[in-house]
């Protein structure tokens, strides 16, 4: 049986009729037709499925699209502007944060959450902050590197992408 | 993988929950965060035939301190109490091993009441349930932890029954939580949690039995003055621990006891 589903992805509201198994992953890439937000595992670990749900980062692969209904869901179609990237898409590509892209997008939503509660992380709060996300090309070296970069460029010139702006 | 279909009701209250999971039948299941359950139907491993998702039920999150307990609404989610300040003052080895679960993405939609009612031994708070006899509270009564956890998954807990609360004793001594893993994210292969208490020292073992273990053996000898290496052997004594790919259970063993040892001291239990 299906269920009504009345959500927002990237601020446009949607109403769709789906079965409460389809998963929020699936229910992006095939119902809403968004494909940025990438399945990698299917099994809760890799966190390439990471996107936001009233802001605070989840996994897509791990939540129904029925349990949306009534919230905000954020992926990484929404985080530029028009052909603008983000500052942290920027900092990724700066920083060689990047090999194959797979695992990017949820580094990119999971950057994202870190930094809107925490501007200015260390290090180490930036590997722990990003304990859910597994890239298989970088060895993680670039990609804190691409974080820090992010946080400097995002205090250095708040932009309209920064929270609450 | 995909679950098998199943029917989906969002309850609007505690009492909406119960009516509807007594009217589905016994092969309904509460849905909380779902950082277990998911993975579970994903395996098929877990296939009801309804969840009743109780996660918008607000009545069901908080913290609170009534006299000597805290009391923990079951839908408080682990990212909620790694950085709630009540939890910080007075259970802070709470705060210390929901900050441990899972990872960030898990920490924002797993609850402490989903955690519970899923009875794994490898889970934080199961341990943490046991070693400090935390009482859980379902629609129907209050259960003592050491009649709670029964095995791996296993529990007392009806089809139509929800849990609604845990409480904890308020323990502000010194505490320790150590989680040893081959991941940051990962289950822990041994994790020992040890809180000081007025009354001598509680010892915790996560991952060492099917149920969650309370290191009597290892307190007892702490209490007859033995060094921390002596009551973390004391620990073990009688577990027969599951062997997994990542781990022997004589390795399992002996990390328990090297890590009992070192929680102990971080906990200020023993003279170092």
């Amino acid at each position: 049986m299906k269920h009504h589903l009345s959500t927002s992805v990237n601020g446009v509201s949607r109403q769709d009729e789906v079965e409460p198994r389809l998963l929020l992953a699936q229910y992006l890439r095939d119902v809403v037709g968004q494909t940025g937000t990438n399945i990698g595992c299917d099994t809760s670990q890799c966190g390439a499925c990471t996107v936001l749900i009233d802001n605070e980062a989840v996994k897509s692969c791990t939540v129904f699209a029925v349990q949306a209904g009534g919230h905000e869901v954020s992926t990484i179609e929404g985080v530029a502007q028009g052909s603008e990237l983000h500052p942290i898409q920027q900092a990724f590509i700066d920083n060689h944060g990047l090999q194959c892209g797979y695992c990017t997008p949820g580094f990119v939503m999971a950057t994202k959450y870190l930094l809107d509660q925490n501007p200015d992380p260390t290090e180490e709060e930036i590997r722990e902050a990003l304990d859910g996300n597994i890239c298989r090309c970088t060895g993680y070296t670039n990609i804190v590197k691409s974080v820090l970069a992010a946080a400097a460029a995002l205090a250095a010139a708040p932009s309209p992408h920064a929270e609450g702006a | 993988m995909i679950p098998v279909a199943f029917d989906y009701q969002r309850a609007t209250s505690v009492e909406d929950a119960v009516d509807k999971l007594t009217e589905a039948g016994d092969e309904a299941r509460v849905l909380s965060g779902g950082q277990s359950l998911i993975p579970f139907m994903r395996l098929r491993f877990a296939v009801p035939d309804t969840l009743v998702d109780i996660s918008g039920i607000r009545d069901l999150s908080f913290v609170r301190v009534d006299a000597d307990r805290i009391r923990i609404g079951a839908m408080t989610r682990h990212s909620d109490l790694a950085r709630d300040p009540v939890i910080a003052a007075n259970l802070p080895l709470l705060g210390a091993m929901a900050g441990k679960i899972g990872d960030t993405q898990v920490r924002n939609r797993g609850t402490l009441g989903g955690s519970v009612a899923h009875a794994d031994p490898a889970a934080e708070y199961a341990t943490l349930c046991t070693m400090l006899d935390a009482e859980i509270v379902t629609t129907r009564r209050a259960i003592p932890a050491s009649e709670f956890f029964l095995g791996r998954y296993t529990t007392p807990l009806a089809h139509d029954e929800v849990l609604s609360e845990v409480t904890f004793p308020v323990a502000t001594g010194g505490h320790s939580y150590i989680k040893f893993g081959s991941r940051l994210f990962d289950w822990a292969i041994v994790g020992v949690a040890a809180q000081v208490l007025d009354d001598g020292v509680r010892i915790g073992l996560v991952s060492m039995a099917d149920v969650p273990v309370r290191a009597v053996e290892g307190e007892r000898a702490l209490a007859q003055g033995a060094t921390a290496e002596e009551a973390g052997r004391a620990s073990t004594t009688g577990l027969a621990p599951t062997a997994s790919v990542r781990a022997s259970a004589p390795y399992k063993l002996h990390l328990a006891e090297v890590l009992t040892a070192r929680a102990l001291r971080e906990a200020g239990a023993v003279r170092v």
